[in-house]
């Protein structure tokens, strides 16, 4: 009661040294100086030249490329998502597992809508799995992170076909099976750094096993192309 | 007795003993006269009642409706499982013990929709990249053959695995929602405890697919039987009590339908996803034709 109104007397006795005495006029601004230029800069960006936003795009495209490649727990792939990259990865992806030259008795083949098909859908569905599971990631971060991590996945893709346009053997297909296990393993990784932390901790495999099961298919669909003979 | 400001053990335990010896009291009013204790305890008394309450409530059963069919809750409320429970829930499908009803003893109201989606999601897979590996090792010999993936087989796969997951407990939830109807004394499941059930027990069909890529004869027909027999009693020992109250000419019908359509949906995928081709080059193909025939027709009696 009394002591302690004394104790704080004289802890805070200091600051009654510190004073604006009355005479001299206090003036200045509060408003924050805001420069014309950099308002219409972050409101605007109509009036740059068209190489200018491509770049930007693509820059911000390339620099998710790289974090998705050493993944790191960094939060660049999902504070700023975007969906040009998996766009982009997955028409390639698509264009590239149809073979070439238009074979109407195959039939066998994946076509391009079932690739398109099963890369978003999939997504999608994981994406609500994750969600309805308690993940605190949202949908389009999620979306973003899956798709940019099929990059492994391409990156074997290409170096398959680059394989196969050499014999067809068994020494290239041990070679292709260790690329895309490899890069399948690479792309799981990649993805469940990403997204493992947004989900409680009892039902982290819950979540990882479908993202496995993705990326196995993809990486299934990719072993298994053969090019039209 | 005890000062307001002294909050001893002692007036607990008199307010323990005052429940105790009558447990039926009800601890809301404050001016019965044994509470000379602080308000502060009955409080206390009361949350401890209403929790259990609560509690005793939950476990009774009851549909748990968190919002309508519109909002987003209500689907997270099916997704209500831990790793542990989806684990176990799984081996209780693949080993069952007599006696033990999966519904009762596993699922305890919580039915899931992780489990039976992702089940049969990799079914689906499994069972056409493992078809694809058997076409492909059946066919390593022949020169001739030039390897296709054969990429539209698991469109077939998913039609068909979503469709009996769904559609057959519909109609067995509706079939016995309709004898219990009839016939009080019939207990019935919910119908996503149907669905469960359904899902839980095609996970034997996973690694059988897998192991049917081994193009041995007699190993295949055997794996089909053991996890026909695995999944079909997973399957009878769940709807058995419910039925079982039935005319026995109504339960066995029901428990026949429902282990001929298992028994069709096993030696459905064998037949299409694995089929030993019908060439003249070996003499063993040959063999393996006819005597599958001849199985298709004898279950086809059943």
């Amino acid at each position: 009661m009394a002591e302690v109104e004394e104790s704080s007397k004289r802890m805070f006795a200091g600051l009654s040294d510190i004073s604006i005495s009355e005479d001299i006029p206090v003036e200045g601004d509060i408003s924050v100086p805001v420069r014309s230029q950099n308002a219409d800069d972050d409101f605007s960006t109509l009036d740059e030249p068209v190489k200018d936003t491509i770049l930007r795009d693509l820059r911000a495209v390339g620099q998710k490329f790289v974090h998705v490649l050493y993944p790191k727990k960094s939060s660049a792939l999902l504070k700023d998502w975007d969906l040009w990259g998996p766009l982009l990865l997955c028409v390639t992806l698509a264009l590239m597992l149809q073979g070439g030259s238009a074979d109407s008795g195959d039939d066998g083949r994946p076509q391009f809508a079932e690739v398109f098909v099963i890369i978003w859908f999939g997504s999608v569905i994981i994406t609500l799995n994750s969600k309805l599971l308690g993940g605190t990631i949202s949908f389009f971060q999620s979306l973003c992170v899956l798709g940019y991590c099929i990059l492994p996945l391409t990156v074997a893709m290409i170096v398959c076909r680059i394989v196969l346009l050499g014999s067809i053997s068994s020494i290239s297909f041990v070679v292709r099976l260790i690329v895309v296990t490899a890069s399948f393993c690479w792309s799981t990784f990649a993805s469940t750094a990403f997204l493992a932390d947004s989900q409680p901790a009892n039902r982290k495999a819950l979540v990882v096993y479908p993202v496995f099961l993705f990326y196995f298919v993809i990486g299934w669909m990719i072993l298994t192309f053969s090019p039209s003979p | 007795m005890a000062t307001p400001d002294d909050l001893t053990f002692q007036e607990f335990e008199e307010a323990a003993d005052l429940l105790s010896s009558n447990p039926g009291a009800s601890t809301l009013s404050i001016s019965s006269p044994g509470a000379a204790a602080s308000s502060g305890e009955v409080r206390l008394d009361l949350s401890d009642d209403e929790d259990k309450q609560q509690e005793s409530s939950e476990l009774l059963g009851g549909e748990k409706q968190t919002g309508g069919f519109w909002t987003f809750e209500y689907y997270q409320s099916f997704f209500n499982v831990d790793t542990m429970q989806v684990l176990d829930r799984i081996k209780g499908s693949v080993m069952p013990l007599p006696g033990r009803n999966f519904v009762k003893h596993h699922i305890r109201n919580n039915p899931d929709l992780y489990g039976p989606f992702w089940i049969c999601v990799t079914l689906v897979f499994s069972v056409a990249i493992s078809g694809d590996l058997y076409t492909f090792l059946i066919k390593m010999g022949d020169p001739e053959f030039h390897y296709r993936p054969q990429f539209n087989k698991v469109s077939i796969a998913a039609v068909t695995v979503f469709l009996y997951a769904w559609l057959v407990p519909l109609g067995v939830w509706g079939f016995l929602t309709w004898r219990q109807s009839v016939e009080r004394h019939i207990s019935g499941y919910t119908f996503l405890e149907t669905v469960c059930v359904y899902g839980y027990s095609l996970f034997i069909y996973i690694p059988t697919s897998i192991l049917w890529t081994i193009p041995v004869y007699w190993f295949e027909w055997l794996l089909m039987a053991i996890a026909l027999v695995i999944s079909g009693s997973v399957l009878v020992m769940t709807f058995w009590p419910a039925v079982r109250d039935d005319t026995r000419l109504t339960a066995f019908a029901t428990m026949a339908v429902i282990v001929s359509l298992h028994a069709l949906l096993a030696v459905g995928f064998k037949l299409y996803f694995f089929e030993t081709p019908k060439s003249t080059g070996s003499p063993h193909s040959g063999q393996q034709t006819t005597p599958a025939a001849n199985h298709t027709l004898a279950v086809g009696k059943h």
